[in-house]
């Protein structure tokens, strides 16, 4: 293990850009779970599958971001049918729903990812663009420019979500129906819509995340796994139900990892996001900011 | 459904003998491999059932407690020269403890919790055995098995009756917690930990203990791998396969009573094994995880449920038993 | 007349910035019948959860029958003789109905027993006495609604205990059945056990209680007999607004 400030620095900065990239691939999942209680674990396989058809777009020429963007729409209906079959099949019964809500998820998952071996192979798939593989100089570090790309989409991202939760009649409607949903339904508003609503928008905005993804590094099939470590990590050391407790939650996670990266190797940068989320739940489960 | 004593330690014992009789017998050597295999998931599916099914804690993370097992067995076998019933008691010891450990770390919390923690641990495990240099690293370590003991002529068949054994081992414990006032403690906080408590059900000692014994079991199955195999690698030990077939194989089969994973276990088992060979591995999984999700979402209460709904359509749930 | 059986010391409870509990003191003796009474959200059912246990109070003490039981989880108080019943009902929905006994029988009365023939006559004697013989072997999750209350309290009884806290049993029941309800506890109380009842049904409190405590945002407004209860102005100005 080499020690310099020089690296050490070089690690903070690729760790802050890496960072806000984890938070925007794990808002969806702040949504979704953090806010909305449905135990999502297909989260990280919607996002690698996202990676995936921004690929199919992108052989067929599609800038990845572009593509990314296009599949938003095509990836909130998806979210939307989704949650309305879970709800239909799971929720309403109540019960024993929590265990066979989990299963059914972690069944979903893992049909996603054998479905992309099937249709795409075990290879590592990537996209090309202008914006990948150049790189610009700042003093003495270089910094990939898709790494910058990615920080300021999913700033963006990031930003545009908490607005929109906060700003607008529908996402503080969203953010009601996850604290009170017996006082929204005397207001007259129906939670089942709303939660649809919000939903589709998380697997939405993931599209545009599995696009991120597959700009910063080649994609294979079981890339979800490690995603499931990294997007629970950022969900619960943020708080459930803190959006802004995510972008923090994944400074900490990628500064963490680029440090350990740097420092110990790419073997074991891996296990940060699972121990970090391990050592969250045993002595803070509530996270930074949560409900 | 009611499990009467004297009918299951017959079933039992007459399991054992037979396992006995056919690894001592002389059938096609692929036979025991298989056997092996599909034994192999009953003591998984069983244990999973053991948290999942009566507690309704969903492990993800069977894969990490069956590879450490195998580990802790390699660990074992290469610094003493263990036998294998040792390697097995330690692999029990030190699963039994990790499940302990999981649940200790999360029980506290919601559900969800713990079955992301399981899923944590998994790749913890993983990483830390590809970065240990003494147990092979990435690449893995050859063993050279011992000679099997004396009624045995492989050490093939030798494995295929432990496994036959532990499997008759496993369904006995679980029918015991599931018939005890162990299972009543378990299925109580289950449908509400709130009220179970304040019936005096200590949830978190029971749940500890249900983490435990289906810990100690898990890791006890994957113990004989690096003998079956003669050769460890993390990537497959620590395959996410192990945890799918389980906790498919207890919820297809049926969740309520010890006798569905060990069905759903066979079925899935040795329908992986025919897909494999005729179509492909990836197809196997893929099935898997579409029966799981039908399963789920179409027969909830599993084989057993679709079972008992064709004997007695009007019969009332939970009734004596 | 024996000394308190349960004294509820400056207990307080905040949930965030909300303060739940304000320093609330109350003294039971023995074999009483205690009512409690207050608007929704005043802090009724936190009072209980704190005492049963499914809640930890922040500060001030709980002691029953001598024990400082401020630090025990629920299942240990519940073994100590504290039982209740749910506002909601909570059965075990996997259970029939006289397996729902079977817990409290095996958990608190009988532990680790397993001779479950005499549990089941225990319980079949409960659910005697509290008119459910007939539905033993359903399943819980098919009662009515006056049934579930039957078998919150019938689950609480099993549990042998000497303090019954009853929280809203009677709510949405018709007359009648709150008359069947209100049996049941005179004759509960008649043999000995202590019963803090918790109800909107003023008729019920009054006619059942000996002391009566009004709660109202987490704080003690009014103690004494039913009686001075009802006529005392800050009561009415809780209940009806000032």
């Amino acid at each position: 293990m080499i020690f310099s400030f020089q690296l050490l620095f070089e690690a903070i900065v690729f760790g802050i850009l890496l960072g806000c990239f984890y938070a925007a691939v794990s808002i969806g999942l702040s949504l979704a779970f953090g806010l909305l209680d449905v135990p999502h674990v297909a989260h990280p396989a919607v996002l690698v599958l996202g990676a995936y058809c921004t690929y199919l777009l992108g052989s067929y020429g599609w800038d990845p971001i572009l593509a990314g963007l296009a599949l938003m729409p095509l990836f909130f209906l998806f979210g939307v049918a989704m949650y309305r079959f879970y709800y239909e099949t799971f929720e309403k019964r109540g019960t024993d729903a929590g265990v066979r809500g989990l299963a059914f998820f972690f069944g979903v998952a893992f049909i996603i990812e054998v479905g992309l071996i099937l249709a795409f192979g075990v290879d590592q798939r990537l996209v090309e663009a202008d914006y990948i593989g150049k790189s610009f100089t700042f003093g003495e570090m270089r910094v990939p420019l898709r790494m910058l790309l990615a920080f300021g989409i999913a700033l963006a991202l990031a930003a545009a979500l908490t607005l929109y939760l906060s700003k607008t009649f529908t996402g503080r409607a969203i953010k009601a129906v996850a604290q009170d949903e017996g006082a929204l339904r005397l207001m007259g508003a129906d939670p089942v819509r709303i939660k649809q609503w919000a939903f589709g928008i998380a697997t939405g905005v993931t599209a545009l995340a599995g696009a991120l993804l597959i700009i910063i590094g080649p994609v294979e099939p079981m890339t979800d796994r490690i995603y499931i470590g990294r997007t629970f990590c950022v969900v619960v050391l943020a708080g459930l139900g803190s959006m802004t407790g995510t972008l923090a939650a994944g400074l900490i996670l990628g500064i963490s990892e680029s440090i350990v990266l740097m420092h110990f190797g790419a073997s074991w940068a891996p296990a940060v996001a699972f121990g970090l989320l391990l050592v969250v739940l045993g002595i803070r489960p509530q996270g930074l900011f949560g409900r | 459904m009611r499990s009467r004593v004297v009918p299951f330690w017959i079933g039992a014992a007459a399991t054992v003998v037979l396992a006995g009789i056919l690894s001592l017998g002389g059938a096609n050597e692929y036979f025991y491999f298989a056997g092996y295999v599909v034994l192999q998931f009953v003591v998984l599916a069983t244990a999973w059932n053991i948290l999942g099914g009566y507690a309704g804690y969903v492990n993800f993370g069977t894969a990490a407690f069956f590879g450490i097992g195998a580990y802790t067995s390699v660990v074992l076998f290469k610094s003493l020269g263990a036998p294998l019933l040792v390697q097995m008691a330690a692999a029990a010891a030190v699963t039994g403890l990790l499940g302990f450990g999981t649940g200790l770390l999360t029980l506290r919390l919601r559900g969800i919790f713990y079955s992301i923690a399981t899923v944590a641990v998994i790749f913890i495990a993983e990483t830390l055995m590809i970065n240990w240099r003494y147990v092979g690293g990435a690449a893995g370590l050859q063993l050279l098995r011992p000679s099997p003991m004396v009624p045995f002529e492989t050490y093939t068949r030798m494995l295929f009756f432990v496994m036959a054994v532990l499997a008759v081992i496993a369904v006995s414990i679980a029918r015991y917690i599931e018939i005890s006032w162990i299972g009543r403690g378990l299925r109580a906080l289950r449908d509400s930990e709130e009220a179970a408590e304040c019936s005096g059900v200590p949830t978190l000692r029971l749940k500890l203990l249900a983490c435990t014994v289906s810990g100690a079991l898990m890791g006890m199955a994957g113990a004989p791998l690096p003998m079956y195999l003669s050769f460890l690698e993390p990537a497959s030990s620590f395959s996410l396969n192990y945890s799918v077939v389980a906790l498919a194989g207890a919820i297809i089969g049926g969740t309520a009573n010890w006798i569905g994973p060990v069905l759903g276990a066979i079925l899935l088992a040795s329908m992986q094994q025919i897909v494999t060979v005729t179509i492909s591995s990836e197809m196997n999984v893929l099935v898997v995880g579409v029966m799981l999700v039908v399963f789920v979402v179409a027969a909830p209460d599993g084989i057993l449920g679709l079972i008992r709904k064709l004997r007695r359509p009007r019969a009332a749930p939970g009734s004596t038993s | 007349m024996s000394g308190s059986l349960l004294r509820v010391a400056q207990v307080s409870k905040h949930f965030g910035g909300f303060s739940a509990l304000s320093e609330v003191s109350i003294e039971i003796a023995q074999g009483e019948r205690f009512g409690l009474i207050g608007p929704n959200g005043s802090g009724k059912t936190t009072l209980i959860n704190c005492i049963s246990g499914s809640l930890r109070n922040e500060s001030g003490s709980i002691v029953f029958d001598g024990h400082d039981i401020s630090g025990l989880p629920a299942y240990q108080r519940t073994r100590l003789g504290i039982a209740r019943s749910f506002q909601i009902p909570r059965p075990f929905s996997s259970m029939s109905v006289l397996e729902n006994l079977l817990v409290p029988l095996e958990y608190v009365v009988h532990r680790r027993s397993l001779h479950t023939a005499d549990t089941r006559a225990e319980a079949m004697q409960i659910l005697q006495s509290m008119g459910l013989a007939d539905k033993a072997g359903t399943a819980s999750n098919r009662l009515t609604q006056v049934e579930l209350r039957k078998l919150e309290l019938a689950r609480a009884m099993a549990a042998r205990p000497r303090l019954l806290i009853s929280d809203e049993a009677m709510a949405g029941l018709s007359s009648t059945e709150v008359e069947e309800v209100l049996a049941i506890l005179r004759k509960l109380n008649d043999s000995g056990i202590t019963i803090i009842m918790i109800e909107h049904i003023m008729r019920a409190v009054m006619s059942f209680s000996q002391r009566v405590i009004c709660l109202d945002a987490g704080r003690i407004i009014c103690e004494g007999t039913p009686e001075s209860i009802v006529k005392d102005p800050e009561v009415q100005k809780a209940y009806l607004g000032a």
